[in-house]
């Protein structure tokens, strides 16, 4: 920096005091769009161009080996019939529904309870740890801990006289379980997610409240739960969002299995894709998968009125 | 004035709760070390125990592909060498985080300084593919890293995600649009050029969240799985995630190795682990307020 202080005047800031405003803009602009050019371009390539080839894609038969054949909307319609696909959307909504209402309720007790009682950072390490290994491993820890022979699970499901579990691997259990190991995984961010919006809740409401001879769970309810209503719509759709794609724990643990128990919207796609090799209807459940998510979102945050705030 | 906290009865119920919490938080991580440092013959008979049994190292120096003292003595060498899996990884995630870092922070410095028509389409649109599922992009990606001749390679693995993702540009954006200009006036009046000034002046100052992406985007590299495992199954560029799933399909189904499961993949997570006690307050923070606006 101090040898730009040295330096001698040079030609630009001879233009720069000769020319016109009309110039300068055109130099800044210039320059922008020079500094915005290779993220330009991943975003182009890697983002925007993949979005419009993968609708080409959908209308297309294509195994890859020969030239992509033009089918209209066969595909779309072929789903409509596909048992696999119904089924395969089936698993996925009670995935969510297993994972969600949990996890959420979870995080929230637990942000409460951090928020109350133990406001130290290294609580919040402690409790987000999961959150930061990765879904892969998550999932085979998981598959040692609930291993129907030799788990830790079910030896202490035995210890206190309950019956032993399947879990993974029964088709009845395999997607609860799944939902299990993304809970662990996840309940630590969505906590930490509701943590900070308690922090902006005015500590002197609690304190007129509590004046007025109002107890915990009054004051939960009229006072916390509506103000972290902002929270709450972005805690939702990026949890939903997340939860329809759910993939990784899958490939690790069930692979779909046992008896298409677990095989979820993702797998669906993947095993279309990359293990059949039909781009075409891939593709296909892939839009409509964007298109369903892109309505859920656009209903959640009407639902919730994500935009506005109780505070004003 | 926050009311002083006596030890009543709800609030010793609050404290178990949360000692609960991190108690199911953490055992899973306690399970996969202690697995890893328990003898290969052992784990059968300690699997449903908190305690490990008796104590190895010889399961790491096994997937790591050194000279082992459990291979003498009991079952099978590892299939996978995840030394060259550990190296893979660190390639992956030094490329994509140092690509990121520079790409991303110069376009967030230009969405957030600069004027030039057409800047806030653009920026809506790097925010709107937030929205596309990752699965709709894979397919053409693929096809496109295919065509291109770049499966099993790193430029392959690198590609979607080394020239920006739009969360690394929003994060960066909010710092630049929060910095005070008045040194970029100055140094442009000394003539320094834009690239000088972004370079000398703007991307210093911002070396505290530079340092906060890091962490996060390098935690992020590090455990990606589906995109490494479509594009990259090859030995030579295969990551920890990808070589760890392999592992589980490569061992018998009915007597997995999981004393070298849980060692690989215990040394999968000690990066990790490092990290947060490190940077654990960044850490946190950073990721408590990506959900604030």
């Amino acid at each position: 920096m101090t040898d730009r202080h040295r330096s001698p005047l040079s030609g630009t800031s001879r233009t720069a005091s000769g020319t016109s405003r009309a110039a300068r803009k055109w130099r800044e602009a210039l320059t922008g769009y020079a500094f915005v050019a290779p993220a330009f371009v991943g975003f182009a390539v890697f983002y925007l161009l993949p979005t419009v080839r993968a609708m080409q894609i959908s209308l297309t038969d294509w195994n890859l080996l020969r030239a992509p054949r033009f089918v209209g909307l066969a595909n779309f319609e072929r789903l409509l019939h596909d048992d696999k696909f119904w089924h395969s959307c089936e698993v996925t909504l009670a995935y969510v529904l297993y994972n969600i209402p949990l996890q959420t309720a979870l995080g929230l007790a637990l942000a409460v309870l951090s928020d109350r009682l133990a406001r130290s950072v290294i609580l919040r390490a402690l409790i987000i740890s999961p959150y930061l290994i990765s879904n892969v491993v998550s999932g085979l820890i998981w598959l040692f801990m609930l291993d129907p022979l030799l788990g830790l699970t079910n030896a202490w499901l035995v210890a206190v006289g309950l019956p032993h579990q399947p879990f993974l691997a029964s088709p009845d259990q395999a997607i609860i379980s799944v939902a299990g190991i993304s809970i662990w995984r996840h309940t630590g961010l969505t906590a930490l997610l509701f943590y900070a919006g308690l922090q902006s809740i005015p500590k002197h409401l609690y304190e007129a409240a509590r004046l007025e001879g109002a107890g915990e769970w009054l004051m939960f309810r009229r006072i916390t739960l509506p103000l972290l209503r902002p929270v709450m719509a972005f805690v939702l759709v990026t949890t939903i969002i997340g939860s329809f794609q759910v993939f990784d724990v899958i490939a690790v643990t069930t692979s779909g299995g046992p008896a298409d128990a677990s095989r979820v919207i993702l797998w669906f796609i993947y095993e279309n894709a990359f293990q059949f090799n039909k781009m075409g209807y891939a593709s296909a459940v892939s839009i409509l998968l964007f298109l369903v998510l892109i309505l859920i979102t656009l209903v959640q945050m009407r639902l919730l009125r994500a935009d506005q705030s109780d505070l004003d | 004035m926050v009311r002083k906290l006596r030890l009543t009865v709800p609030a010793a119920f609050g404290y178990l709760m949360l000692a609960g919490f991190v108690g199911v938080s953490l055992l899973p991580f306690w399970v996969a070390i202690k697995t890893a440092i328990t003898q290969p013959g052992d784990v059968f008979q300690t699997a449903s125990s908190i305690a490990p049994g008796e104590l190895t190292f010889g399961n790491f120096t096994r997937v790591l592909g050194l000279p082992s003292s459990v291979e003498l003595t009991s079952v099978r060498a590892s299939p996978i060498n995840f030394a060259l899996s550990l190296r893979n990884s660190l390639i992956y995630t030094a490329l994509t985080v140092a690509g990121q870092l520079f790409f991303s922070s110069l376009a967030a410095y230009a969405f957030a300084r600069l004027k030039f028509p057409g800047r806030n389409l653009m920026f809506y649109g790097f925010l709107a593919s937030t929205m596309i599922p990752a699965i709709v992009l894979f397919i053409p990606n693929f096809i496109l890293i295919k065509d291109l001749g770049l499966i099993n390679t790193f430029a392959g693995m690198v590609a979607p995600t080394v020239l920006m993702t739009p969360f690394a540009v929003f994060f960066m954006r909010q710092f630049f649009l929060s910095a005070p200009r008045e040194l970029d006036e100055a140094a442009k009046l000394e003539g320094a050029s834009a690239f000088q000034i972004f370079w000398r002046i703007a991307l210093p100052i911002q070396a505290g969240p530079m340092a906060t992406l890091a962490i996060l985007l390098s935690i992020n590299s590090w455990n990606e799985f589906f995109w490494p495992f479509l594009v990259g199954r090859g030995e030579d560029v295969r990551v920890m995630a990808v070589a760890l799933s392999d592992f589980m399909s490569q061992t018998s189904q009915r007597t997995p190795d999981w004393s070298g499961l849980m060692a690989a993949l215990t040394l999968s997570i000690l990066p990790v682990i490092a990290l947060l006690f490190v940077f654990g307050r960044q850490i946190v923070e950073s990721l408590q307020s990506s959900g604030m606006k």
